[in-house]
């Protein structure tokens, strides 16, 4: 008897469902205008998910006819999430993105340029730190951040004292004097660095676009086409690099074991010095056991020009978001780049804003900890990346075969340059 | 009994009518285990060999994985895995890392398994011990191991100092880093390969080992007579799966260096690890794929190659 009725049963059931879905659905249709929903993607990251939460309430109190959906991703599987979304025709209408990926996902049709109407590449060009310009290709802009990120020395306030110096190093000179007097060794073995050394961290980054300028380089051709740092200057800079584990030894590649060992031996006491970015002051907050302090990096070398590098997650608007989507995504990537925004992105998760208003703001820049970073945005550049994975590798192994195979660093420049060049090539044959 | 027989009369009646008449019990029952094993013969074929197959196909295409266009490029990413470096590097390395590996791995394994057999005393906890690190996963030996090979702060250096030799740079030294490497995938299969060989040991019969004693045979001629050549199949087992393991290396080689993976200066790279970087990292799928190709050729050419030399049929 009951099997006989099952199926009757089901089939009453199912249709009441697709009665009540359906009247749930239309019902906002009812009521007036249907919102435009729609998505927005960034990485897991406890502190973000909370600022762009709040975010979105605010901005859907103040646009009552537009739903942001906010959905995130683990870090690690992140850009092969967004990579794997876009083939299969899914995905968010406002994703963001690290500044470095911005080719890729530009090339392939996947990101639609910011409409010039609302975002005219002048203003921007007025309004924002000099970095974002890594974000325009073929002229026109693709993403905008909302924080950007800059690098800074950090160093140990007790011990830079103890080696007679009030506040950190502000030349080179001063930096290997400290380091020098700060490092405790017997033979080979370091039971102290006076500079963590990590061109695995972000000291291929402090190559790339510090030392290079300051010895007189650039390190791309205008156009990004070009590699130019293979010259003397450019092997003069990467040998002072070099020479502080090879001749000055005020460290050693992976003192302190670990994925961010050179970060963990500033906050337990083993390095005097580290380089580091904007995004390390969380963890360095709640996990240092020492009295730190952040500084400009030092100038110094044969042009003392001060130079940083900057990176930015940027949010651009997508291929899927079309018509009154395409209008709501503009409209939430204006709100996203605000002036109100960054400044409550700086307070909840303490990365420094990208406008260049923020960054003349006097109480700011005299923020202990953020100041230094808020005061690089003007002099920081960010290093067009067409291949962030290869290029980042390039500039390792020649760090890498100066200090472990005392390769010259003329030589070990000539040959990066060659397979740099190699990865720039690829990437603009198939740019026409 | 007879009213049992007759009871189930119409039940086997019932069941034979659902397929009709002229369908026997025997293929009934075929069918019912061809219908079950076909769920996962299902999800196999989709999930496994499907792609495999696509993977083929990938590999004379260009794809960056975002874009839609997937032109058809013939054979321009074998041309191009054969101009790069780092590719040549990571077969060189994978070569480096089996040849090493599967030898010793063996070779601990088996002297261990046979000293295992010899004791009665605490044998269970020793071969727990052994077994440990096989299920203890590969992030968290990794970070261990990055600490004893570390030549600040490892115990490996701690001791190499009391014993007043000079420290080693270990997974620092491009000369260094893949024995290093090696070292730990050894210890982490250990354990595996111990209880592999202690079945093979207890299947040879203790009659051999007896006759053999009574003829004068000394332990070496026994283990060279008799364990040995009776151990075949379980070498040949070991070889072969040891291989496979060693030419798909992975995980141990990115957590023991995860900032330089494959590093330094190329000097631990895998082939595995190259697919992954090329792939997932710098997005050019073709050029993946073909590697992809390359490294399943080989896979299957050494496994055949080795069921074909080694296979040794032994009978006393």
């Amino acid at each position: 008897m009951a099997d006989r009725h099952g199926p009757i049963r089901l089939v009453a059931w199912a249709v009441a469902t697709a009665v009540t879905m359906g009247a749930i659905v239309a019902a906002p249709g009812v009521a007036g205008a249907s919102p435009v929903t729609i998505t927005y993607w960034q990485y897991e990251y406890p502190s973000k998910v909370k600022a762009i939460n709040e975010l979105i309430r605010q901005f859907e109190a103040e646009n009552p006819g537009i739903k942001v959906v906010h959905q995130t991703f683990p870090y690690e599987a992140y850009n092969q999430r967004v990579a794997a979304s876009v083939p299969a025709g899914r995905g968010p209408d406002v994703v963001n993105l690290f500044y470095g990926w911005l080719p890729l996902y530009v090339e392939s049709g996947y990101l639609q340029p910011l409409p010039p109407d609302a975002f005219p590449p002048a203003q921007i060009e007025a309004e924002f730190a000099p970095m974002v310009q890594a974000a325009k290709l073929d002229g026109k802009y693709w993403a905008l951040p909302t924080a950007v990120r800059t690098l800074a020395l950090f160093y140990n306030k007790d011990m830079l004292k103890q080696a007679g110096f009030q506040g950190a190093p502000a030349t080179w000179d001063e930096f290997l004097k400290a380091a020098e007097a700060l490092t405790e060794r017997s033979d080979s073995r370091f039971r102290r660095v006076g500079f963590a050394v990590a061109p695995n961290g972000q000291d291929h980054h402090l190559v790339r676009e510090v030392l290079f300028r300051q010895w007189g380089t650039a390190p791309y051709s205008e156009d990004g086409r070009k590699v130019t740092y293979d010259n003397p200057q450019g092997a003069a800079a990467l040998g002072f690099y070099t020479d502080w584990v090879t001749k000055y030894r005020i460290g050693v590649l992976n003192f302190f074991p670990g994925d961010s060992g050179y970060r963990d031996a500033l906050m337990q006491g083993l390095a005097a010095m580290i380089v580091d970015g904007s995004f390390a002051v969380g963890s360095i907050k709640s996990g240092a056991r020492v009295d730190w302090g952040v500084a400009e990096l030092p100038t110094g070398g044969p042009h003392p020009l001060r130079s940083n590098f900057g990176s930015f997650w940027a949010n651009g608007i997508t291929r899927n978001a079309r018509g009154e989507k395409l209008d709501a995504a503009v409209k939430f990537l204006k709100f996203l780049t605000s002036e109100k925004a960054m400044r409550y992105w700086l307070e909840v998760v303490g990365e420094i804003p990208a406008r260049r208003a923020l960054a003349d703001d006097p109480a700011l820049r005299k923020d202990p900890v953020y100041g230094p970073f808020i005061a690089s945005l003007p002099y920081a550049h960010a290093t067009f990346f067409v291949d962030e994975s290869g290029q980042r590798q390039v500039m390792l192994d020649a760090i890498n075969a100066v200090i472990l195979q005392g390769v010259p660093p003329a030589q070990a420049l000539a040959q990066a340059a060659q397979r740099e060049q190699k990865i720039l090539d690829d990437f603009w044959a198939k740019r026409r | 009994m007879a009213q049992l027989a007759r009871r189930a009369q119409p039940l086997l009646a019932r069941k034979r009518r659902g397929l009709g008449p002229s369908v026997p019990l025997r293929w009934q029952r075929a069918l019912w285990a061809y219908a079950f094993l076909a769920v996962p013969l299902a999800f196999f074929l989709s999930i496994r060999i499907w792609p495999a197959v696509q993977a083929f196909n990938l590999s004379v295409h260009e794809w960056n994985i975002v874009g839609e266009a997937q032109p058809y490029v013939g054979a321009a990413n074998f041309r191009e895995l054969a101009a790069d470096p780092r590719f040549a590097r990571a077969l060189l390395n994978t070569l480096q890392y089996t040849v090493v590996g599967v030898p010793l791995q063996l070779a601990l394994g088996l002297a261990l398994a046979m000293l295992l057999e010899q004791v009665r005393w605490l044998r269970g906890l020793l071969r727990a011990v052994y077994f440990v690190p096989y299920v203890t996963p590969v992030v968290a030996a990794a970070w261990v191991w990055q600490w004893l090979y570390s030549p600040n702060f490892g115990a490996v250096n701690g001791v190499l100092d009391l014993l007043g030799l000079p420290p080693q740079p270990f997974l620092n030294s491009p000369e260094q880093a893949l024995y290093a490497v090696v070292a730990m995938v050894v210890w982490q299969n250990l354990g595996f390969q111990v209880v592999i060989f202690l079945a093979g040991l207890q299947s040879i019969p203790r009659v051999y080992y007896e006759a053999a004693g009574m003829d004068g045979a000394g332990p070496w001629r026994l283990f060279r007579h008799i364990t040995l050549p009776l151990l075949n199949p379980t070498i040949v087992f070991s070889v072969v799966i040891g291989t496979l393991q060693y030419l798909q290396l992975f995980a141990q080689v990115v957590n023991l260096n995860f900032l330089d993976q494959g590093g330094p200066l190329d000097s631990t790279l895998t082939v595995a690890l190259y697919i992954y970087q090329v792939a997932f990292q710098r997005f050019r799928m073709g050029q993946a794929a073909a590697a992809t190709v390359v490294l399943f050729a080989v896979m299957m050419a050494v496994a055949l190659l080795q069921l074909r030399f080694l296979s040794r049929r032994v009978e006393y």
